[in-house]
């Protein structure tokens, strides 16, 4: 079942065509890879799905709903959380705050309380911290701080933006681990990424992007069988970014 | 020191002073930490509060609904201050915010000299805010005690409200992360409103006993306070919650202790002293006393 689709999206910063007849689609349990060099339009399209962005023209559906240029906030209540770039945790919040926050919007509390014990057996380091400020932590630590301050939602997709930028490559490996994790707890992930080689090892399907188009859409072995792809727009596709991110949307 | 009793007497005053101090410091520094905006009209809340002191007062009404209905008024002012002339500018630069403030100063400044009055008037206060009682062969007056169990009452209730609420838990979170705490769904115009509604309650509730303390309301009764609350919060560091507090302490027991040791004739300057301790301070440590424990990544 086709959980998200977006079709004929055009998003302009200014004069600027960030993105151009973008279309999109999204099945239910899958994960889908946004792949592409800076600058192609990921993390726009990713801004454009859960409302930061509005879109000049075309569609973001979810669940058969038109939710083109909703507010963010009313995209949560329907079920897309975000992971942010650079993870953007409450960082004087405790780990146990960053939780609860996660789930702002729901009013049951026993759900809560539950939810809270669920993700600290899945992420043991959660609760080790658990009344530690959230700024303490490490890169990687954080970022299962983020992950998990969105699923306290209850989402039905999961927005990650760069998960893997400004981490060590051994934490690369963990953060990929976990969302090929997700996937079997039956969660749908749309993750953009600049790491290709990762994002295609654990993505049911991908789509490339190249100036706000997509170049290419496929199973991941379809995509790495067009070489010259990689090689033109990828760079090789490296294993992990070496430097801290810096905080905006690129 | 002359003996156990005035110290006991300095202690006292100083305490209480020093929590009326931080809860004006805490008014501001809760709006600054999400909104960027010092807000300098918030003198003009604890002036409403006074004058509604003053107005209820005269009605037949027992003093501490009288009380109670004039924080309410500086609430309602608080919440209108955030809708009709913060709400405008909130993504505008901290200048224009600034200005905003000092412009609703002005304003609500000038409403009170011309419709009630630019003499000072003296609302109707209980006995309580003149008599003294003897402990143990100490004097202390008992409005320092209320003031000294009031403000440290309000700040355990303001912590345990921003630890445990999720509106709490939001507010600061928005000082953390503004945009991001508009990602987990919570409503960014509420959170403002809740900032605003604890800054007037603080005001009001420090309006109590400031008012009580001077035994009058003027229009320009909110500008002493509002100084003072600016001080403390930057000596403390302005966006910690901590700090305000601490701040509020260190500057009550800096004017109490000055106005207690200095020589008499030195007292006349006992502001300008403390001004030099506080530039001082400022010079060794310019980011306040409690730094921020994690640096704010600007958006």
């Amino acid at each position: 079942m086709t959980l998200l689709y977006l079709s004929k999206l055009n998003v302009f910063y200014g004069a600027n065509h960030a993105v151009r007849d973008l279309d999109l689609q999204i099945e239910e349990g899958e994960i889908v890879g946004l792949i592409g060099a800076n600058g192609a339009g990921k993390s726009t399209t990713m801004m454009s799905i859960m409302g930061a962005v509005k879109p000049r023209s075309g569609a973001v559906v979810f669940d058969g709903r038109n939710i083109t240029g909703m507010a963010p906030e009313d995209v949560l209540k329907l079920g897309i959380a975000p992971v942010m770039e650079g993870r953007r945790i409450f960082q004087s919040l405790t780990v146990g705050e960053n939780l609860r926050m996660g789930a702002a919007t729901v009013a049951d509390k026993d759900q809560v309380a539950k939810d809270i014990e669920r993700w600290c057996i899945l992420f043991p380091i959660l609760k080790e911290r658990y009344d530690r400020p959230a700024g303490n932590l490490s890169g990687g630590q954080q970022q299962m701080v983020a992950v998990a301050r969105a699923l306290m939602s209850r989402p039905r997709v999961l927005l990650m933006d760069e998960p893997s930028l400004g981490l060590a490559p051994l934490i690369v490996a963990d953060i990929f681990k976990l969302i090929a994790e997700l996937r079997s707890l039956g969660m749908t992930v749309l993750l953009v990424e600049q790491n290709v080689r990762m994002t295609l090892n654990i993505a049911d399907r991908a789509y490339l992007l190249n100036l706000g188009r997509v170049e290419f859409s496929g199973t991941p072995d379809q995509i790495r069988a067009e070489a010259d792809i990689e090689r033109t727009y990828l760079g090789g596709g490296q294993t992990s970014a070496p430097a801290a991110s810096p905080a905006t949307a690129s | 020191m002359e003996s156990i009793s005035d110290f006991v007497q300095y202690l006292v005053s100083s305490l209480s002073v020093g929590g009326l101090y931080a809860l004006m410091a805490l008014g501001l520094v809760i709006v600054y930490g999400i909104s960027q905006l010092i807000n300098f009209a918030y003198g003009e809340l604890i002036m409403v509060a006074g004058y509604g002191l003053l107005i209820f007062g005269r009605s037949w009404l027992p003093w501490l609904i009288v009380a109670v209905m004039s924080i309410l008024c500086a609430i309602i002012f608080a919440l209108g201050m955030d809708q009709i002339a913060f709400k405008p500018v909130r993504n505008a630069s901290p200048t224009t915010m600034l200005i905003t403030s000092f412009a609703v100063s002005t304003l609500l400044q000038n409403i009170a000299l011309l419709f009630i009055s630019p003499r000072p008037r003296a609302p109707r206060l209980p006995s309580i805010f003149v008599k003294s009682v003897e402990v143990v062969g100490i004097r202390v007056k008992i409005v320092d005690v209320i003031a000294l169990a009031v403000s440290i009452v309000a700040l355990i209730a303001l912590q345990i409200f921003l630890r445990k609420s999720i509106v709490g838990l939001s507010l600061r979170a928005a000082a953390d992360d503004f945009t991001m705490t508009r990602l987990v769904g919570v409503n960014a115009n509420k959170v403002i409103a809740t900032a605003f509604a604890i800054s007037g309650l603080l005001a009001g509730i420090v309006a109590l006993f400031w008012i009580g303390r001077i035994g009058q309301v003027l229009p320009t009764v909110g500008f002493q306070p509002v100084l003072i609350a600016f001080i403390a919060s930057v000596v403390g560091g302005l966006s910690s919650i901590k700090g305000a507090v601490l701040g509020g302490y260190i500057l009550g027991f800096l004017t109490i202790g000055l106005q207690t040791w200095l020589p008499q004739d030195v007292n006349a300057y006992r502001d300008a002293i403390m001004f030099a301790i506080v530039i001082v301070m400022l010079l060794v440590r310019p980011e306040g006393l409690i730094r921020p424990a994690f640096s704010r990544e600007t958006r």
